[in-house]
């Protein structure tokens, strides 16, 4: 056990590391606040539909967007710049830098999103339960950011541009099939099978919940299922990075 | 702990190439033991594997006692490490990058700010310690680089090349450090082309070539076994014809450079009588007569490339 936390103050280390190169690389800034910013904008104006309506998919969508934006940039800067190997010189497990990494999106994305969350409190809008929807922006954004971190683990480039277009790939088709934009209780049947595929879906249903009181699946469901998308992507992302090390390093 | 480090039969494959080829060696503690070899010779991978970098494909690697398979971070828990490239991180300073270094060894907080200051000053870092790193030069990265190998007060030091490109004085510099250090009682794995550095630096060699350990010795004995390649070099006051000392059956080649001679032998005692009878009958003054040892590149040569005096 003290071994697990020694290794965990190490991740602490690295994710304090990454704050300080990463969260201002150009890549982060434009794919983790201005794209989000003006997705955000593209979805809110014109529109006539109230606020409150747009909340859950606004808030979803800026959370998965900031809390994937670090990740995948990280392992392929660390790898061209050879600090990856400078890392694995030391003590550390290579689960433990995962993690770090890991943390570093988090709270990007933690901080990110708390503002959308600040100006609906701000402009008077109350959640159903504001503990609840803290606590589902929390483990949200540890679910991204593992997703995100997994992103990053293949192909084991040393390009971040690629890993960034090829996360891309990934991160705008779940966009659309997670309910941002359509609720999942007015999807066909194939859509809500698509849907439950995406953790996106949950963290949005969740927030629906909790602010208009109608989601598709019971809350317990939405928290068990993210947490269920956290496990597998990051016991994904330890074990694909632990087979792609080698062609990293040569 | 009997020995530093115990390799034993370590193979590592690069899809069909064999990097390293059931190498086998041991380095004692206290200990500076030089790895040579040309580029592709199997050096950096052996290196990669005993610190923990790669897994080999079969055989054995100890360091500090742990096996570097069973027991990686124990293992690297007691080294430091220099590599061939510069792996600073060039957007913090160069107090982040050790306070960073210590975290990751688990140092204390309070012996880290000791070692990073101390560490700094020792190696001429301390006025530069908050600007980026990015703005340094080679040799002040090169520094850095050592200063974050020792923040963690290692056994062993493992130093890939690392006075490759340096200017003389950053890499006297480091030579001076690595000798001090190993007089403190660190055994340092030293992978270098400079043949004169692992002279001076090293007790003991071991030359690789082709993924194998083809001698481990320390440089005189390695030079003692290539006696063929020692020479001597005369110098007569007027030109000599070469032909008139390759007939001499004692001498295995002789070659002429200006009015200097170089002739290679085994026997350079009969050879020297050979050269003051040869000056008498031809009434020739000798102005020079230096008997060289082998150089440890001669040695190198030799091993590597299969060079032999013809």
């Amino acid at each position: 056990m003290s071994r697990l936390i020694e290794q965990f103050k190490r991740s602490l280390a690295i994710a304090e590391k990454n704050i300080k190169i990463y969260y201002l690389k150009g890549p982060v800034i434009i794919f983790g606040l201005i794209f989000p910013l003006f997705l955000a904008l593209a979805y809110i104006i014109g529109r006539n539909i109230p606020l409150k309506e747009v909340l859950p998919g606004l808030i979803g969508m800026t959370t998965f967007f900031t809390a994937t934006s670090v990740g995948p940039s990280i392992t392929p800067w660390e790898t061209r710049s050879k600090t990856l190997e400078r890392l694995l010189c030391c003590p550390v497990a290579l689960w433990a830098i995962i993690v770090g990494d890991m943390l570093s999106s988090f709270l990007f994305g933690l901080i990110i999103s708390i503002i959308p969350l600040a100006l609906t409190l701000a402009l008077g809008i109350q959640p159903l339960n504001f503990i609840m929807l803290l606590s589902g922006l929390i483990i949200a954004n540890l679910c991204f950011a593992a997703l995100s971190v997994l992103l990053s683990a293949y192909p084991p480039t040393d390009v971040p541009a690629t890993s960034m277009m090829l996360s891309s790939l990934v991160k705008f088709p779940l966009v659309f099939i997670s309910g941002v934009f359509i609720p999942v209780e007015q999807l066909p049947h194939w859509g809500i099978a698509i849907a439950s595929i995406s953790p996106l879906t949950y963290f949005t249903d969740m927030a629906r919940q909790l602010f208009l009181n109608r989601g598709f699946y019971p809350l317990a469901v939405n928290f068990l299922a993210i947490i269920f998308f956290t496990i597998i992507f990051t016991f994904a992302a330890v074990k694909i990075h632990e087979r792609t090390l080698t062609r990293r390093l040569s | 702990m009997e020995y530093a480090i115990a390799v034993q039969d370590l193979t590592k494959h690069y899809g069909g190439v064999t990097a390293v080829d059931h190498v086998s060696f041991k380095v004692e503690e206290g200990e500076i033991f030089g790895f040579l070899g040309p580029n592709g010779a199997g050096k950096t991978t052996t290196i990669r594997i005993l610190t923990c970098l790669i897994k080999p494909d079969g055989g054995k690697a100890f360091v500090a006692g742990y096996d570097v398979l069973k027991n990686p971070i124990e293992a690297k828990q007691r080294v430091g490490v220099v590599p061939e490239v510069s792996n600073a991180y060039v957007d913090l300073t160069a107090w982040e990058n050790l306070i960073l270094i210590g975290k990751l060894y688990g140092v204390s907080p309070k012996k880290l700010g000791e070692n990073a200051a101390s560490l700094l000053k020792e190696f001429g870092l301390y006025e530069v310690k908050d600007k980026l790193v990015r703005a340094f030069s080679k040799g002040m990265k090169q520094r850095l680089l050592l200063c974050m190998a020792l923040v963690n007060d290692p056994d062993i030091l493992f130093l890939d090349e690392p006075t490759s490109g340096l200017d003389v004085e950053s890499a006297r510099l480091l030579r001076e450090k690595v000798t001090q250090y190993n007089r403190e009682g660190k055994t340092v794995f030293l992978s270098t082309h400079n043949m004169e550095e692992a002279n001076q630096l090293c007790h003991r060699i071991a030359i690789i070539n082709h993924g194998r350990i083809a001698a481990i010795d320390k440089p005189e004995n390695l030079r003692a076994q290539s006696m063929e390649l020692q020479y001597i070099e005369v110098a007569f006051n007027k030109t000599v014809n070469v032909q008139d000392f390759s007939e001499n059956p004692g001498i295995i080649k002789a070659a002429s450079s200006g009015n200097k001679m170089r002739i290679y032998t085994s026997d350079p005692s009969a050879v020297i009588e050979f050269l003051v009878e040869y000056a008498r009958k031809n009434n020739l003054r000798i102005l020079s007569l230096n008997t060289m040892m082998p150089s440890l590149e001669d040695v190198f040569l030799k091993l590597v490339r299969g060079e032999v005096i013809q």
